[in-house]
């Protein structure tokens, strides 16, 4: 079928808003997002046969949605209208739900969300503490619709801003709106997107770009990977905009190849939105004509800068060039002028476009407005995306949201904005997060990963890991970046050995103020905040390393030792009987000995012993 | 392989340049690497030097030049996996397997991968066999899963 005018589509949400309205309930769950994806088959096979059997496929309404963000509770599912929400639900405890709570109406106990600090349960989404403090603009449509099928989106009012544009706006209003907005790209740079917009617009050519970056290379973050991959469309409706503002009639979306299934739902997603007419020539009989191709990414995590991505797009080493005399708005892809946006940039554009700029720009603090969403992971109880309006303080995020670190552990610091980034110290934990702020504090916002780390973390350990990751990601192509890590890599490696000097930390500094400032990239220019972040704050472990010779955290396995302690060994064995490399000894009930010549440190008697009874010193 | 698939691949693509690692991996699904002849048949058909072509086959993570083993393990060591310490888990499959990451063991069983991030950081330290997800593991966990998997093969 193909929607060939404004009118024709708004029949077509009516038809579908009418089908879907018949259902009595409607039960989403979290379909095959990476995170529990390996039994998506059993889970949906059992749900299908299970409606069959007791006649209810006339009645419940089923939806297998993209990531809903709670993914430390994943699967999740929810009952809708009354919102009643189970947690780690498996194919196993699904007939039991059908009976219990869609037949007979009962709430099943042991599914139910348990708040792990204060042991209360709870029944509907709403209350959810992790939810509750959120205010999912973006990410909460993911549980509303499945990403394969464009009936829901359009359902939930999707294409509705594409509509509006089309009725004969003007880009200058369209553009108007980002500024008055203040939206600011979502990927690390935070740059005001319209300015992007009208550069482009105002640049002279017939052949324009426009890309979205899907190349989160940023590790421990992933929300780009559950938008494009859970709400595919939004993305799309967004780029579409895009280039009707600024006159481009072809996108690319360059996606990392490790998000097979983002890459497959945008598929999908462009396949459905080309056969009904909402891409390709001529879209929804306005006369703007635009098509959209996906590209992936070969794993390299510089493709996140612009410029590299744009390289790698024209089929050649993803380097990145100087951008201070040329600017990719005016000549990027094949020397054409381009627009390049982060995915979750794009998905704020539907919704200014159809709530307004106004509204838009009440949500957030002065300089950073909207929401955005965080991937909170790491140390912390609820792992999980979260959206949270700007300005929202780390406390807020951390401890309402994520419940803290687990049981027994204390929190030390978080990690934000990617290699690039910073650590955030406890003493900062009421800092409100939005791009000025984070910058402030020596930190940034990136693409929005939040690590939480506790006492067991080891900022000089981190800050290496860190080093050694971008040692490796490095292209290459200018001599401080790449000369700088490799040698930062050998100062700090030097330092978690034990094997370094007085003069170290000095030269670290020294180090990292010149890379800063000579590198070519953005990702040359950053890379050394993890080091200075960390000096920053957590110096006496920095000294501690170089001075006494010693890593307070009990990580870094060249300055720790493993030991039992002969009070809390029972004897039982299991550290022996699993211990790689023998070197474990001890008789069955007596107090067992770890031989320190033999040992590596691995952690595995840490991990069997039932009794607490290995210790590092 | 068949240098006929080669050229299949890339009429599929559409011959673009955009397309230029999609069609990298696409070719290298069927042998698990990319050798030099498939090279050189790509630089011929895509009119792109062999020097260039080989210059983005280095630079690319996801491409390889060296055989691979008929089973993966990829191991995430992004940040939040990392501070769930999968440097064990690492250390572990290279005590069991005797390989680093990156190598292939001698019979050719088995490659191991050391990814920077599966954006799946919810159910770190993550370990993929052949595909498969494997969340919140540890060393003995991921011993157990590579025992259990060796002894059915």
């Amino acid at each position: 079928m193909r929607i060939s005018s404004i009118n024709e589509l708004e029949n077509f949400r009516e038809s579908i808003k009418k089908r879907n309205g018949r259902f009595k309930k409607t039960i989403s769950i979290c379909g095959k997002t990476g995170c529990c994806g390996g039994d998506y088959e059993s889970r949906k096979s059992v749900l299908e046969n299970e409606l069959r059997k007791n006649n209810l496929e006339d009645e419940v309404r089923l939806i297998f949605s993209g990531c809903q963000g709670f993914c430390e509770q994943g699967p999740i599912m929810v009952i809708k209208p009354e919102g009643i929400t189970y947690c780690k639900v498996e194919a196993e405890s699904i007939p039991e739900i059908i009976f219990e709570t869609l037949i007979k109406g009962n709430i099943i106990d042991s599914l139910l969300y348990k708040d792990p600090v204060t042991g209360n349960k709870f029944i509907y989404e709403k209350d959810i503490p992790f939810y509750k403090a959120q205010n999912r603009i973006i990410s909460g449509q993911n549980g509303l619709l499945d990403p394969t099928k464009i009936e829901d989106y359009i359902a939930i009012g999707g294409y509705s801003a594409l509509s509006k544009v089309l009725m004969g706006i003007s880009s200058d209003w369209i553009i108007d709106q980002l500024r008055i907005s203040g939206l600011r790209g979502r990927g690390g740079g935070g740059f005001p997107t319209w300015r992007k917009w009208d550069s482009c617009r105002k640049a002279e050519n017939n052949t324009k770009y426009i890309i979205c970056n899907c190349d989160e290379g940023d590790p421990g973050a992933y929300m780009d990977r559950s938008l494009l991959e859970g709400n595919p469309h939004l993305i799309l409706e967004g780029m579409i905009i895009g280039a009707y503002a600024i006159g481009s009639h072809t996108g690319y979306i360059y996606v990392r190849h490790e998000y097979p299934l983002a890459w497959e739902n945008a598929g999908i997603a462009i396949e459905q939105a080309r056969e009904i007419g909402i891409l390709g020539e001529n879209i929804l009989g306005s006369g703007f004509s635009f098509d959209i191709e996906i590209a992936r990414g070969g794993g390299a995590f510089i493709c996140g800068e612009s410029t590299a991505l744009i390289a790698s797009l024209e089929g050649r080493a993803g380097e990145p060039r100087d951008k201070q005399h040329l600017h990719t708005v005016e000549s990027g892809l094949w020397d054409k002028p381009t627009v390049l946006n982060n995915v979750e940039t794009w998905a704020n554009v539907p919704f200014i476009i159809n709530n307004g700029a106004e509204w838009y720009s009440s949500i957030g603090t002065k300089n950073s407005k909207g929401t955005k969403i965080f991937s909170l992971v790491g140390k912390v109880k609820n792992t999980g995306l979260v959206e949270v309006p700007m300005g929202t303080t780390l406390r807020e995020i951390i401890y309402e949201i994520g419940g803290g670190t687990p049981e027994g552990s204390e929190f030390k610091a978080v990690q934000t904005g990617g290699p690039s980034g910073g650590c955030i110290p406890k003493k900062l934990i009421d800092l409100p997060v939005d791009f000025d702020e984070l910058t402030k504090a020596g930190a940034m916002m990136g693409s929005g990963g939040m690590i939480v780390m506790d006492e067991t973390t080891c900022m000089v350990d981190l800050a290496l890991y860190f080093v050694k990751f971008l040692k490796e990601e490095s292209c290459g192509k200018c001599l401080p970046c790449r000369e700088g890590l490799k040698r930062m890599d050998e100062i700090l490696t030097d330092i978690v050995q034990g094997g370094a000097n007085g003069g170290s930390i000095e030269l670290l500094e020294e180090l990292a103020t010149v890379m800063k400032d000579a590198s070519l990239c953005g990702l040359g220019k950053t890379a050394p905040n993890s080091v200075l972040s960390t000096l920053e704050y957590f110096r006496d472990e920095y000294i501690a390393h170089v001075v006494e010779k010693r890593c307070p955290a009990g990580v870094c396995i060249d300055l720790i030792r493993y030991s039992i302690d002969p009070e809390a060994c029972t004897g039982c064995g299991a550290c022996l009987r699993n211990c790689p490399y023998d070197a474990i000894e001890g008789e069955r009930r007596k107090t067992h000995k770890i031989l320190t010549d033999m040992c590596q440190k691995c952690g595995t008697c840490i991990e069997v012993c039932k009794f607490d009874a290995v210790k590092i010193i | 392989m068949e240098l006929g698939i080669v050229d299949s691949i890339i009429e599929q693509h559409g011959k673009k340049t955009w397309a230029l690692i999609s069609i990298l991996q696409d070719i290298q699904k069927y042998d698990g690497y990319l050798s030099a002849d498939v090279l050189r048949r790509v630089s011929e058909k895509m009119d792109i030097p062999l020097t260039r072509l080989y210059g983005v086959a280095t630079f690319y993570k996801s491409l390889n030049l060296t055989p691979q083993g008929r089973h993966n393990i990829t191991v995430c060591a992004g940040t939040a996996c990392h501070v769930r310490k999968s440097d064990n888990i690492i250390k572990e499959i290279t005590n069991l397997l005797k390989i680093k990451p990156g190598e292939t063991t001698e019979d050719r069983e088995f490659t191991l991968n050391v990814v920077n991030c599966l954006g799946a950081c919810a159910i770190g330290p993550i370990v993929v066999l052949d595909g498969k997800y494997h969340g919140k593991m540890t060393a003995s966990k991921t011993k157990d899963l590579l025992n259990k998997f060796r002894s059915q093969l």
